[in-house]
């Protein structure tokens, strides 16, 4: 019985992936892995919102499958193995965690193009991409010391990789030029996504006088007890004023559909390659949100931060950057740091007062 | 308020889920049945204690939907376990899995939705008191009810006839049996007590405690429940000893951060788990190194043969 089964199951399967084969030829294929769910109105939702900025655009020229709630690590190694084996022609692996399994898929699957999204491992069949988010954090910083009347800003950090200690650098770096004494306290939930944990560390952030909070997770639990509190907070990944009409400051969006667009027509036109895509606000691959709730000029100086930072004329990481020991950073980049040092951060500037955990 | 003030306050909301959840599952696990899909009734009240209370703008008819999703999903561990006499763990799962992917369904048409908080209790003077007016009479419903049920379960447990049978059942159940109890009844009961305490706890995170939904938003608190039952070592007493503690670790860990103490906050995420291990260890060699005061016949099924 047992064995009728598999014959059975191994059949049902050869099917499938005829039914695949037949499908792939004139379409293209594109998967999707997400950490959260798409309805986490964060990170994994504004990667689906790009997902479905791409089915509207080529219509029946794709073919689109997403998995989400896939965990980080090993865990995921199957999920993007499941949609290679499944004639995905194209693979967006959506979050840091994917980065090694990403790599070591994409040396088994050769044919296959993957891009992995806040990553730094490439591979001929494997492009990484990633928004300038520390631009929007930048701006964020310099509307908080404007903001800030008990003069700490609160930050709820997520994990102490790179792509977040840039966010806090670029945070007090911004702040710092129109409140030099700013302060920054900062709270790690070591989690991407748990809303109670996200509320329980604003609200510690509030107790302890925090008047601006920001945060690099991805609900919108925080916005919401800043606006039980009655303080200011940004939005993470996407808009969200809805749950602070009152409280929303500005907030990063996170704009992936141009993007996935633009590598589908290139897969399709096989024109694709390996690339290192690392656009920010001038590309519109970072949006800030309408900047709401401050007074004029407040509005008008972050206008003019986020316009000099489209320009080219302003760096957020402009040298000299002093690190938290005093000491100037070594500026790689000629006028500011270069992209490896920002996307392989793991210092604190002068001005914070705190370690990195682990460090 | 003042920060110790607060602080308490936070402490509370955190424990309260987990008490309430633990409290269930500690009521079905005397009655000798592991019921592991307590994250999956949870989610399943959280999105339909959240449907139910945007669709009538009450709190409390919130809740009411929240145990009776919680129930109708333990239900169909009973019919499964108790019934069909499935394995429990297996059951247990898929009910997690089932719970979590239904919920999604449920819940996704409510997501961005917002609604009222529940409302918290105030008692002219008594809730002004300085200090420990706030932390004593004003807390919202579930606060209480999570007291007030653990009170009942420890009443139920120790000091009456019906909870020597539940007991008798969970530790022996041919024994109970051959007396003449009806093993498989009284364990339907507790099921589904159990998954209404889930359900409730599940409700009380979009209701009270971050009032919106987002699939998943129970983000582990199950497991921690489940966790709390063993670290109880079965006794509602150490039940709430042990939800408080683990809220209060993981609030004041967060405290800790913000003041800038410089502890890795890896360790200190780690830390209410470190201390589930340490307390078992401790209860384990209490007990003479044999380890388990679990109800003897936990996990096992029954099948009554006359």
């Amino acid at each position: 019985m047992k064995r009728l089964l598999m014959t059975a199951a191994a059949a049902a399967l050869t099917l499938a992936a005829t039914a695949f084969n037949a499908t792939a030829a004139d379409k293209l294929k594109v998967g999707f892995i997400y950490l959260g769910p798409v309805g986490d109105l964060g990170w994994t939702y504004m990667h689906e919102l790009g997902r479905q900025m791409m089915v509207k655009e080529l219509g029946d020229k794709v073919e689109t499958t997403y998995l989400e709630n896939v965990n980080e690590g090993p865990d995921s190694e199957r999920s993007i193995v499941q949609l290679a084996r499944t004639g995905h022609d194209l693979i967006f692996t959506t979050s840091f965690g994917y980065m090694d399994p990403t790599l070591k898929v994409a040396k088994q699957f050769p044919k296959v193009k993957f891009e992995h999204a806040t990553g730094f491992k490439r591979a001929p069949n494997l492009g990484t991409y990633s928004g300038r988010f520390y631009e929007g954090r930048y701006i964020q910083g310099v509307i908080a010391g404007k903001m800030s009347k008990t003069g700490t800003l609160g930050y709820i950090a997520s994990f102490p990789i790179p792509e977040v200690i840039s966010g806090i650098n670029a945070t007090i770096l911004g702040a710092q030029t129109v409140n030099p004494n700013i302060k920054l306290k900062i709270i790690w939930v070591n989690t991407w996504f748990d809303p109670g944990k996200e509320a329980d560390a604003a609200k510690a952030l509030a107790d302890q006088g925090v008047d601006v909070l920001m945060q690099h997770t991805d609900s919108p639990a925080a916005m919401q007890v800043a606006a039980q509190r009655g303080i200011y907070a940004f939005g993470q990944d996407s808009d969200m004023i809805k749950f602070g009409p009152k409280t929303q400051l500005t907030s990063i969006i996170n704009n992936w559909g141009p993007y996935y667009v633009k590598q589908a027509k290139a897969a399709l036109a096989g024109t694709w390659k390996s690339e290192d895509t690392w656009d920010g606000l001038k590309e519109k691959m970072v949006l800030m949100a309408p900047y709401t709730n401050m007074p004029d000029d407040v509005k008008a100086l972050a206008e003019k931060t986020e316009a000099a930072i489209i320009a080219g004329e302003l760096h957020p990481f402009k040298c000299p950057v002093i690190g938290q020991d005093g000491k100037e950073v070594e500026c790689k980049g000629g006028k500011n740091l270069d992209a490896g040092q920002i996307l392989g951060m793991n210092f604190y500037v002068k001005g914070i007062d705190d370690k990195i955990p682990g460090k | 308020m003042g920060l110790v003030e607060a602080i308490i306050i936070s402490i509370i909301a955190a424990s309260t889920p987990l008490l309430l959840a633990a409290a269930g599952e500690l009521v079905v696990e005397r009655s000798g049945v592991l019921n592991l899909g307590v994250e999956g009734m949870m989610i399943m009240g959280a999105a339909c204690g959240f449907a139910g209370a945007w669709l009538t703008g009450s709190t409390f008819v919130g809740a009411l939907f929240g145990i009776a999703a919680g129930m109708a999903l333990s239900f169909v561990f009973a019919v499964l376990t108790l019934g069909l006499a499935v394995n429990q763990v297996a059951a247990g799962l898929a009910l997690t899995i089932l719970g979590v992917g239904l919920s999604g369904l449920i819940g996704a048409g409510f997501v961005g939705e917002k609604i009222v908080p529940a409302p918290q209790l105030y008692l002219p003077v008594l809730t002004g008191i300085p200090l420990v007016g706030r932390i004593l009479f004003g807390q919202d419903g579930f606060v209480y009810v999570s007291i007030a049920l653990v009170a009942g379960i420890w009443w139920f447990l120790c000091r009456t006839r019906g909870g020597l049978i539940l007991r008798a059942v969970g530790d022996n159940h041919t024994s109970a049996h051959a007396l003449g109890y009806p093993v498989l009844k009284i364990r339907l009961f507790a099921v589904l007590f159990g998954g209404g305490c889930a359900g409730l706890a599940g409700a009380f995170l979009p209701l009270a405690y971050t009032p919106f939904f987002i699939p998943g938003m129970t983000a582990g608190r199950g497991w921690i429940a489940l966790a709390l039952v063993v670290f109880s070592s079965w006794l509602p007493g150490r039940l709430v000893a042990g939800a408080y503690l683990f809220g209060a670790v993981s609030i004041l860990q967060l405290h800790a951060q913000a003041f800038g103490l410089g502890i890795p906050s890896q360790l200190m995420t780690a830390l209410p788990y470190l201390a589930t291990v340490i307390v078992l260890v401790i209860i384990s060699r209490a007990h003479g190194g044999h380890g388990s005061v679990a109800p003897a016949s936990l996990g096992t099924v029954f099948v009554p043969d006359r």
